[in-house]
């Protein structure tokens, strides 16, 4: 029974809300306990930040073997998103045709379903991407 | 105390299939059906939306577009025929996504199409008798109608979100009445996947006098005519009842016009009055009246006399998609993807 | 520390072996391993096992008492230990019997390493695979294994150029060698074309830069050094050790187009050793896509960053060559049974630099690397051995 493992995680996953590190002012997603550079001084001191939700994409893939949760779904574009505070977030570029999706694109947050423990367990709700509307133009190579 | 429309936020799915190709798997004139439904087009969800995320995302658009801190939300109330769970709330997942928990009473409605106008009645209750400061009524469904039934051609997905409130209202509602009686046109048994219906009887003694009792029982208790109102909203379980409900009430074509969604998304039910005002808030202007009135089946009538405020100027209306862009933003599937995307194909389950 | 020497290997076949159990694999490559340094088992003082998944696999875990009692020593009471870093399971369990006998403890140890992947179908196998990355952070949300490793691929693409066409010559020169190979799962060559027009798997990866699903376990034998000579006259000797760890996500990292752990368990081990990568004549790198040659032959210091693509593709890394990389085929064409992996790529450098690999032999190899992945680069194994003359 899967059900507080998801639960316990709900606040990152529904809104984003990662961790601010008081002592040096670093953010993280997710949120995490110690400062990775801070070490024993943060302790304690890793507050809630929420994120604004848009960033772009700096890789992504076009999946086409899909695990159980995502096979209506595919072929289906995973990416690491660079968000606008700097962060990156692995999530779903989704309400696009893949071929559209390029490293540079502009996205935005929405909510969608994650995945569901068979048709009669609890339904997994979480972030995923889709283009910021008008799309940017492609970004050149570096 | 003045009660009224402090903000709202619509949600569409972007995908749809027309009447066309759902005709030409059942063998069915699909350009027949088109035409005596008054529907060229409706939205389907993709197999990661439901209630829930509509219902969100219409949320999260509201917020977007006033400055009302999310702690300070009394009530959630949404209203859908296709919740999600049969047994769970759809208002709690909304309630945490929009930052409103945990000081606030949340419940979720079932009155077929008018379960959305439902939650907006209850908020101005609350609202108006001081026991919360906002209320949030949504509007959702991801209806679904059986296979190569009628139904298919209009059953659809979208929603809207209202914030009711007593400050900044940028449409304040006059007042509302209802219509409600026992008449089984319509309805789901639990456990079932699709609805069933009583076919032409959900005509003349379901949406049409239910629809007219209570726009004139209003118009009666506001002392006025239709002429008096800029726009006109009706339930639209097709492109065709609300034409003919508007006409036999006296309003015009112009008049119901902006409001009228369903040629291009088809029925979202609960969803459908709350996204039909939407759209028509998109364009007021101070002072326009609007004429709203929902039907659900079972049977019942919420309408609504409103006027919009100079403080529509200062709702950030571009802060989130309206209606028209939500509209537009469309990819049409074949009958097999949409098929697949519904659940229709009986699939394994689980990994092996 | 003492010096360490491996006295004896041996393994499995990779692939699909409907007819061998979990422990039958174990045991099979374990017992080859003891026969070959001509061992008796009363002389073995510790076990240890590299498996990743077994739990999800076959549905048993403590794996290291299971071994240890089929392979006969459970009447001997030896201590027995399951090592676990996903990919990299093999080549820590190696580590980790490297230092047991370095460092005085124990003097005969076995390291062994097994996976029987194929008792679950191909969804579920992919599914347990991607358990090495982020569960909670990037599983869930859609990211398939090959899916992340596409990720790293596409980004090295944008930023350093590579192009297809050079991912794509990693298979077809890993499964030349592995055509040479008659241990290898695949022992056929495939055309550069063939790699490129293959069913796609997570764009730009397609099928054939997917390791495959494999059954297999392989087995070394430890002793310090200087008591070598009473078991083999080709000891192996360990040069040196090096372990690294880094963020579990793929996002999180600084770059997601070099593995920071490869570059600092490489250098660790390479100071022990006290050679640099110019010294290396053999490498058996963690190729389980053809994008991770790629990244490792760059971060172990091979070649520069960014030009890995290239390299191989001028065959720079092909048997024959000053370096040649994954002699035995690798993970894509030798097989990749998870825990099996990183003792496999010490079985195919002793079998080197003791002069019996065969068509594949390089001659004259002196000094040899192996690197172990566990995840998407979250713990790197990196060992060094070297001809005892």
């Amino acid at each position: 029974m899967a059900v507080a493992r998801f639960w316990r995680e709900n606040e990152p996953r529904y809104n984003l809300t990662g961790a601010k590190c008081g002592n040096c002012g670093r953010l993280y997603f997710p949120p995490r306990t110690v400062c990775p550079v801070c070490h024993r001084k943060s302790i304690g001191k890793m507050g809630p930040f929420k994120l604004q939700g848009t960033g772009e994409v700096i890789t992504f893939s076009v999946v086409h073997d899909a695990p159980s949760q995502f096979e209506l779904q595919k072929p289906y574009v995973i990416a690491i998103i660079q968000m606008d505070e700097g962060i990156r977030v692995t999530g779903q570029v989704i309400d696009c045709d893949p071929a559209e999706v390029n490293i540079g694109m502009k996205v935005q947050a929405v909510i969608r379903r994650l995945g569901e423990e068979g048709a009669s367990g609890i339904i997994y709700y979480g972030y995923k991407f889709m283009p910021l509307t008008p799309p940017a133009a492609p970004r050149p190579p570096e | 105390m003045e009660v009224g429309i402090v903000s709202y936020g619509a949600y569409l799915p972007r995908y749809r299939i027309a009447p066309q190709e759902i005709g030409r798997v059942w063998g069915t004139d699909g350009d027949a059906m088109s035409r005596n439904l008054l529907i060229f087009s409706k939205s389907v969800p993709s197999p990661d939306e439901d209630v829930i995320t509509i219902s969100i995302e219409a949320a999260r658009n509201m917020m977007r577009r006033c400055d009302v801190d999310p702690c300070d939300i009394g009530a959630i109330y949404v209203g859908s025929e296709s919740h999600p769970y049969a047994v769970k709330p759809t208002g709690t997942v909304v309630a945490e996504a929009i930052g409103a928990s945990p000081n606030l009473t949340v419940a979720d409605y079932e009155f077929a199409c008018k379960a959305g106008t439902a939650g907006i009645q209850t908020c101005m209750g609350l609202v108006g008798s001081g026991m919360i400061e906002y209320g949030v009524a949504i509007g959702a469904d991801t209806s679904q109608g059986a296979p190569g039934d009628a139904l298919e051609y209009s059953a659809s997905a979208g929603g809207a979100a209202y914030l009711i409130g007593s400050k900044n209202i940028v449409a304040r509602i006059d007042r509302t009445c209802s219509f409600t009686t026992d008449t089984p046109d319509f309805w789901r048994r639990e456990g079932q996947c699709y609805p069933s219906h009583g076919g032409r009887f959900t005509g003349e003694p379901a949406y049409f006098k239910h629809i007219m009792a209570a726009s004139q029982s209003l118009m009666e208790k506001m002392s006025s005519k239709p002429a008096d109102y800029a726009h006109a909203v009706f339930h639209q379980p097709n492109g065709k009842f609300p034409v003919r409900v508007a006409k036999q009430l006296g309003f015009s074509e112009k008049q119901i016009e902006a409001g009228l969604l369903t040629p291009f998304i088809g029925n979202t039910y609960s969803g459908a009055v709350p996204l039909g005002l939407a759209s028509v808030l998109d364009i007021a202007k101070p002072g326009d009246r609007i004429f709203a009135v929902a039907y659900g089946s079972g049977a019942g009538s919420d309408a609504f006399d409103i006027t919009v405020t100079n403080e529509i100027l200062e709702l950030r209306r571009d802060a989130a998609p309206t209606v028209k862009d939500l509209v537009e933003h469309k990819k049409f599937l074949d009958y097999a993807t949409y098929a697949k995307f519904r659940g229709k194909i009986r699939m394994k389950g689980g990994a092996e | 520390m003492r010096e360490v020497a491996i006295i004896g290997i041996g393994d499995t076949k990779f692939g699909e072996l409907w007819d061998m159990s979990f422990r039958q694999l174990g045991i099979q490559a374990g017992l080859a391993a003891v026969a070959d340094a001509n061992l008796t088992s009363e002389e073995i003082d510790a076990l240890y096992v590299g498996n990743m998944s077994a739990g999800k696999y076959i549905e048993q875990e403590h794996i290291g008492a299971l071994i240890a009692d089929y392979s006969g020593m459970a009447r001997d009471h030896i201590p027995a230990t399951r090592v676990e870093a996903a990919g990299a399971s093999g080549g820590l369990a190696f580590r980790q019997g490297y230092i047991a006998v370095a460092s005085g403890m124990h003097d005969i140890v076995v390291v062994g390493g097994a996976e029987k992947m194929t008792d679950v179908g191909d969804v579920l196998s992919g599914e347990i695979q991607a358990t090495a990355a982020d569960q909670q952070w990037e599983t869930t949300f859609g990211a398939t294994f090959p899916a992340l490793h596409a990720m790293i691929a596409r980004r090295h693409m944008f930023k350093y150029g590579t192009t297809r066409e050079q991912l794509a010559s990693v298979a077809v020169k890993n499964h030349k060698h592995g055509s040479l190979n008659p241990k290898a799962q695949f022992q056929k060559e495939i055309k550069l074309d063939a790699v490129i027009k293959a069913a796609p798997v997570a764009e730009p990866l397609g099928m054939f830069d997917c390791a495959p699903v494999s059954d297999g376990a392989a087995a070394v034998v430890l002793c310090p050094l200087e008591r070598a000579r009473k078991y083999t006259d080709t000891p192996v000797k360990v040069l040196g050790s090096g372990q690294a760890s880094d963020t579990l996500a793929l996002a999180h990292r600084k770059s997601i187009t070099q593995f920071d752990a490869t570059s600092i368990a490489a250098r660790q081990a390479f100071k022990q050793a006290g050679i640099a990568a110019s010294d290396v004549q053999i490498a058996e790198v963690h190729y389980n896509f053809t994008i991770s040659e790629i990244l490792a032959i760059e971060d172990l210091g091979f070649f520069p960053k960014g030009t890995g693509g290239k390299a191989t593709q001028d065959g720079l890394t092909s048997l024959g060559a000053k370096l040649a990389v994954n002699t035995s085929g690798g993970l894509k064409a030798r097989g990749d049974p998870m825990g099996a992996t990183g003792i496999a790529q010490v079985v195919e450098l002793v079998t080197q630099l003791r002069g019996e690999a065969g068509k594949r032999q390089v001659s004259g190899a002196e000094r040899a690397l192996a690197q172990n992945v566990g995840g998407t680069g979250a713990t790197v194994v990196v060992n060094i051995l070297g001809r005892v003359n």
